[in-house]
């Protein structure tokens, strides 16, 4: 492993920082992904996970720092405009329109109108094509216990509505996909079909975000650790060079790893 | 031993599967959730036929319908604000102003005193009232989404300030049938199909239902008031701008209001400056009837029009039955604790 390399980052972040009020939540962070890689996120409660992806996804602006996409310089004032980047982000709370069918929570916020002069004078949604691409979606995840596009997001279950989540990022993202803590409130089956889909995102060449709280889950399916502690990065290691216990260490500052022997570079 | 022909899993299913009669009506009214405020309406209908059978006559009919027009046309101004998780308490005061605006404006002889440029046009009064309509709806869409305030405290505040406006700039002087040009009057004017006597304002709130029915179910503006409303920061996230959306919805509401307001000169057949003090919560109990969430993100407009014919319904039925108008405030305030009922009941459905 040499430390010389090429690779733009898909997503870096450079000297964040972000307060809310007294509180300090990023304290001139560092941050780098890498294209087709899966990165996990973890840290202890308050250690600034959250608020360095929503930085990302376009739900917070930071205070100071820098943020690239592919190497070009952006400022995300709103969610939408991370989308425009290609960032898509699976909140933690989700973010679906409980009333809403799971089609409309699909293309919420990016409907399709209908072609033509119904289209543009009448502002017509094409609801058919939204429905059928939305199956389609929902199709290539293998998420099939979905039967009714056309139901209400609020009749299913936990799991079905992460991956009514899920589905929405990984339809529209181009680049990056963003996941806050998915498998939180899911069972164990249910928590695997999400780490399997992580693995389906990354094999279709998109670049992951994970962040979680369940070790064997990162484990599992990272290729890199990004361990967050008061703000900051306390280092970046891989599931190869660093145990479950070692980084439980490193979130807690009873262990600090030297910058040589961590992971900074792509290994992908 | 012999092996069980089904695993534990598959028993499981089975009772996944199985829904009481009751889970399926459930299902059904949150689906449509126009269907039940339906089904009061009708049942209105068959007792009000059974108590006299005038009830039914088509000059009855079309009586009603008059008497609906104005709360009707308003409630769609209230449907679109509930829709977003807010409440319109200014609704009846706004529409006061904007008439009487239009009044002063188009009427010379008296205004003349009162507003220093009376004598306009009437088109161009109509249209002013209009834009006055439209401008409460600025100033309550302003105050709620650039200064944060709870909807409600709002429209409360902006209550007491429209009715204070009309009184000091229009004086408390009604104007009268015979003043006002024959255009400002010309929704109240009746046209006869078959027996059925109808009211132009009667086709102009219906032409506004379908309009607006389409825009909530097929534009992606209607798609975002129903995603504000249900849930203000999963919407904010999916990159709706909520602010844009809510001020919006009160600007298109106060041009609805606007619009009222020409209909109620012509209904009533004068502008007092003095509003119909139940104008307010009868709109509001139209919405909730119709089975519109007041929490937001759910209702229809086919239901608010239904919502409205009830509360007309009740109160023609009771009267030709020649029960007292007391008995109509008490069904319209058992139908509107039924309605908030049955729509937290409706809420808890699965799939």
């Amino acid at each position: 492993m040499t430390a010389t390399t090429t690779v733009t980052p898909v997503v870096q972040g450079v000297n964040l920082v972000k307060t809310f009020g007294r509180v300090v939540a990023l304290d001139g962070t560092n941050f780098e992904l890498f294209p087709g890689e899966v990165l996990a996120v973890v840290g202890d409660n308050g250690a600034g996970k959250s608020s360095l992806i929503k930085c990302f996804s376009g739900a917070h602006t930071p205070d100071a720092g820098e943020m690239y996409i592919q190497g070009e310089r952006v400022e995300f004032k709103s969610t939408n405009e991370a989308r425009k980047h290609g960032v898509e982000t699976v909140f933690q709370t989700l973010a679906v329109s409980p009333a809403l069918d799971i089609a409309s929570n699909l293309y919420l916020g990016r409907e399709v109108r209908k072609g033509g002069f119904v289209g543009k004078v009448f502002r017509t949604l094409d609801k058919k094509r939204m429905r059928t691409e939305s199956a389609a979606h929902l199709k290539n995840l293998g998420i099939s216990t979905l039967q009714n596009i056309t139901q209400a997001v609020e009749t299913l279950s936990g799991g079905q509505r992460q991956a009514v989540a899920v589905a929405r990022a990984a339809a529209f993202g181009s680049q990056v996909i963003i996941l806050d803590e998915p498998t939180a409130a899911l069972g164990v089956n249910e928590s695997a079909r999400v780490l399997k889909m992580i693995q389906d995102l990354r094999d279709r060449g998109l670049s992951v975000i994970l962040i979680s709280h369940n070790m064997p889950q990162v484990f599992e399916v990272a290729d890199r650790i990004h361990v967050a502690r008061l703000g900051r990065r306390a280092a970046v290691v891989t599931p190869q060079t660093a145990s479950m216990n070692d980084v439980v260490a490193i979130m807690t500052g009873a262990m600090t790893v030297p910058e040589d022997q961590q992971q900074l570079t792509p290994i992908r | 031993m012999s092996t069980p022909s089904v695993s534990p899993a598959d028993l499981a299913e089975e009772f996944m599967e199985r829904r009481t009669a009751l889970q399926r009506v459930q299902g059904v009214l949150h689906k449509y959730p126009y269907l039940s405020p339906l089904i009061v309406l009708l049942i209105c209908v068959i007792v009000f036929y059974a108590l006299n059978d005038r009830f039914l006559l088509p000059q009855n009919i079309s009586f009603v319908t008059q008497q609906t027009v104005v709360v009707g046309t308003l409630a769609i101004a209230q449907t679109l604000v509930i829709l977003t998780a807010g409440i319109d308490l200014s609704i009846g005061a706004a529409t006061t102003l904007a008439q009487m605006m239009m009044a002063n404006l188009a009427v010379y002889a008296t205004a003349s005193n009162v507003l220093p440029f009376a004598g306009q046009n009437p088109y161009l009064a109509i249209a002013a009232g209009i834009g006055v309509g439209v401008l409460t709806g600025v100033l309550n869409g302003f105050l709620i989404v650039r200064l944060n305030l709870p909807p409600f405290i709002v429209t409360l505040g902006t209550l007491s300030i429209f009715t204070a406006l009309t009184l000091i700039l229009f004086k408390a002087r009604t104007i009268q049938n015979k003043e006002m040009p024959d255009v400002m009057k010309w929704l109240g004017n009746t046209f006869q199909i078959g027996e059925f006597q109808l009211l132009y304002g009667v086709v102009l709130m219906i032409i506004l239902y379908v309009v607006f029915g389409y825009i909530l179910k097929n534009t992606a503006w209607g798609l975002h008031v129903y995603a504000v409303g249900d849930d203000p920061n999963a919407a904010e996230l999916s990159g709706i701008s909520t602010k844009r959306v809510i001020f919006s919805v009160y600007v298109v509401s106060g041009l609805v209001i606007g619009l009222a307001a020409w209909l109620t000169i012509g209904r009533v057949g004068s502008a007092s400056p003095n509003p119909d003090p139940l104008l307010n919560l009868d709109t509001i109990t139209a919405v909730v009837i119709g089975g519109t969430s007041l929490f937001g993100g759910r209702g229809t407009l086919l239901g608010t029009l239904i919502g409205a014919l009830i509360i007309t319904v009740v109160q023609n039925g009771l009267s030709l039955a020649g029960l007292d108008q007391a008995y109509r405030v008490l069904a319209v305030g058992i139908l509107v604790i039924a309605a908030v009922a049955t729509d937290q009941w409706i809420r808890k459905v699965k799939a």
